[in-house]
């Protein structure tokens, strides 16, 4: 059902580019048409796929190091309360810094290549990854705690049976908005300065007139950035496997 | 393990200025099931919490096991939310106790499934407990306190969410499976009271105080239609209107 919505959505939405194409009349190096981004797409796919495996190894390697850093330091606040007084204001400090202003710094430190985006990524995912795990961690029960406590519960134990899949749900928000945001940090890094990637493929094309390569690297990285959110998105559900299994119910009463 | 008497000895505890209790006393008898009834507020609840060792209170007085024994390890408590783990089966909440104390052991699981059983629960121990309606759920917590094996349990209106008949069904399990433990369990609702209590206690007033010490002696869980229930019940919901409208 979602899929036809989606089907009808994209297809509306790339009739109206269409027609604002054919209406304004505007010169295809300002807005290309569809027809045009498609037969680039089709033409430079080689191309295009080289620089997106680039990209997408950034976007991976940035969510998988932001999401497992992110998630120690939630881990760590919460087992060791005299770091969460220093640990705290460090992290609201840190997104008081535009990440952004950082690329150049950043690719001053870690050069032209893949670690410069990488650690971009990781910047930008760190944030939402702690402090949605943490306030997680931070909201169970006070009465699951209760019971635990007079039940004996080892502080360890606790953590693993009741406190993180308590804060499973939020840390799955957290892991979404981490999604959506890691190839922003991939693509800003390609752009201050790199070699390869959509980001700076788009550049290259964009200096170069080739303004129909550009809008094709772009649908590219909207496809990745969309997956993305996807897989994030059913890995989430999977986690807490729990809530479905209650909406599932709710729904057959 | 020796189920203890438990002793209220001149409680004192206040919260923001106001006095729950002052010079409080009571006696819950060991091995027998106690009943605390009286209006909302009253700290029914906050003697539960006394006796759990709940450290956010801060009373004066002593409050004490009669033979002496470690408070720690010899309390489990039920609340009027099952406060079942969603993300464990049913077997595995039954098991929360142990899990939580690194103890599970194959016998413990024979032991678990067997109180499924016998509690008409069993083939749904693999279950999620959002796959359970309200009264299979409160019986599944009601196992996992059970499952504790401690002599004292507290019970924090542990039914008072279900409907009627699961409500019986429940009091009928609950005072089958909790025989020869001190019970002390607060409820708002005289009729469970009656059923399944050896001593009700009616409490009233700011600070709070015993209003009736009511003994009770047929077993339980008693019949609605029991002389001593039918004798007694009219009485007891008089004085609690009472009570509710001074």
């Amino acid at each position: 059902m979602s899929g036809i919505r989606f089907l009808i959505l994209a297809s509306g939405l790339t009739a109206f580019w269409q027609l604002v194409v054919m209406i304004t009349d505007v010169p295809p190096y300002i807005l290309p048409g569809p027809l045009p981004v498609v037969r680039a797409l089709i033409l430079h796919w080689p191309t295009l796929q080289n620089h997106l495996m680039t990209t997408l190894a950034e976007i991976l390697a940035g969510l998988v190091l932001g999401t497992v850093l992110g998630s120690c330091c939630a881990l760590t606040m919460i087992l060791l309360p005299l770091m969460r007084r220093w640990l705290l204001p460090i992290l609201v400090v840190s997104q008081a810094i535009p990440v952004f202003a950082l690329a150049p710094i950043l690719v001053l430190w870690f050069g032209y290549g893949m670690a410069s985006k990488v650690a971009m990524a990781v910047l930008i995912i760190f944030f939402p990854v702690t402090s949605s795990f943490y306030y997680g961690m931070r909201r169970t029960r006070p009465e699951l705690l209760e019971l635990a406590r007079i039940m004996g519960g080892r502080p360890l134990s606790v953590l693993r049976w009741i406190v993180i899949p308590s804060a499973l749900p939020a840390l799955g928000s957290g892991l979404g908005v981490a999604a959506a945001v890691a190839p922003i940090g991939a693509v800003v890094g390609e752009w201050v300065g790199s070699s390869s990637g959509l980001g700076y493929y788009m550049l290259h094309a964009n200096a170069r007139m080739q303004i129909d390569i550009m809008f094709a690297a772009l649908a590219v990285l909207s496809v990745v950035s969309l997956g993305l959110y996807f897989a994030v998105d059913t890995m989430v559900a999977r986690l807490i496997f729990w809530e479905k299994k209650e909406n599932e119910d709710e729904s057959v009463a | 393990m020796i189920s203890p008497a438990i002793i209220f000895e001149d409680i004192t505890l206040g919260f923001s200025g106001k006095k729950l209790f002052a010079g409080f006393s009571m006696e819950v008898p060991a091995e027998h099931c106690t009943c605390l009834l009286g209006p909302s507020g009253c700290g029914k609840s906050t003697m539960l919490g006394l006796v759990s060792c709940n450290c956010r209170l801060k009373f004066s007085g002593r409050l004490r096991f009669l033979p002496e024994i470690s408070h720690a390890a010899s309390i489990s408590w039920m609340a009027q939310d099952d406060l079942l783990l969603p993300w464990l089966t049913v077997i595995d909440n039954v098991l929360l106790g142990a899990r939580l104390r690194g103890e599970v052991r194959p016998t413990l699981k024979d032991k678990a499934q067997q109180l499924l059983a016998e509690a008409g629960l069993e083939g749904k121990g693999g279950l999620l407990p959002g796959q359970l309606s309200g009264g299979m759920r409160q019986r599944v917590a009601l196992l996992r306190t059970l499952m504790e094996e401690r002599p004292v349990i507290l019970m924090d209106e542990p039914f008072s969410a279900l409907d009627a008949l699961s409500r019986v069904r429940l009091q009928n399990l609950a005072a089958r499976l909790t025989k020869g433990k001190t019970v002390l369990m607060v409820t708002h609702d005289p009729m469970e009271a009656l059923r399944l209590a050896d001593r009700i206690i009616v409490l009233h007033g700011h600070p709070v105080r015993i209003a009736t010490v009511l003994d009770l002696h047929g077993a339980t869980p008693r019949d609605p239609a029991d002389p001593e229930v039918q004798q007694i019940y009219p009485q007891l919901l008089g004085q609690l209107m009472a009570e509710a409208e001074s």
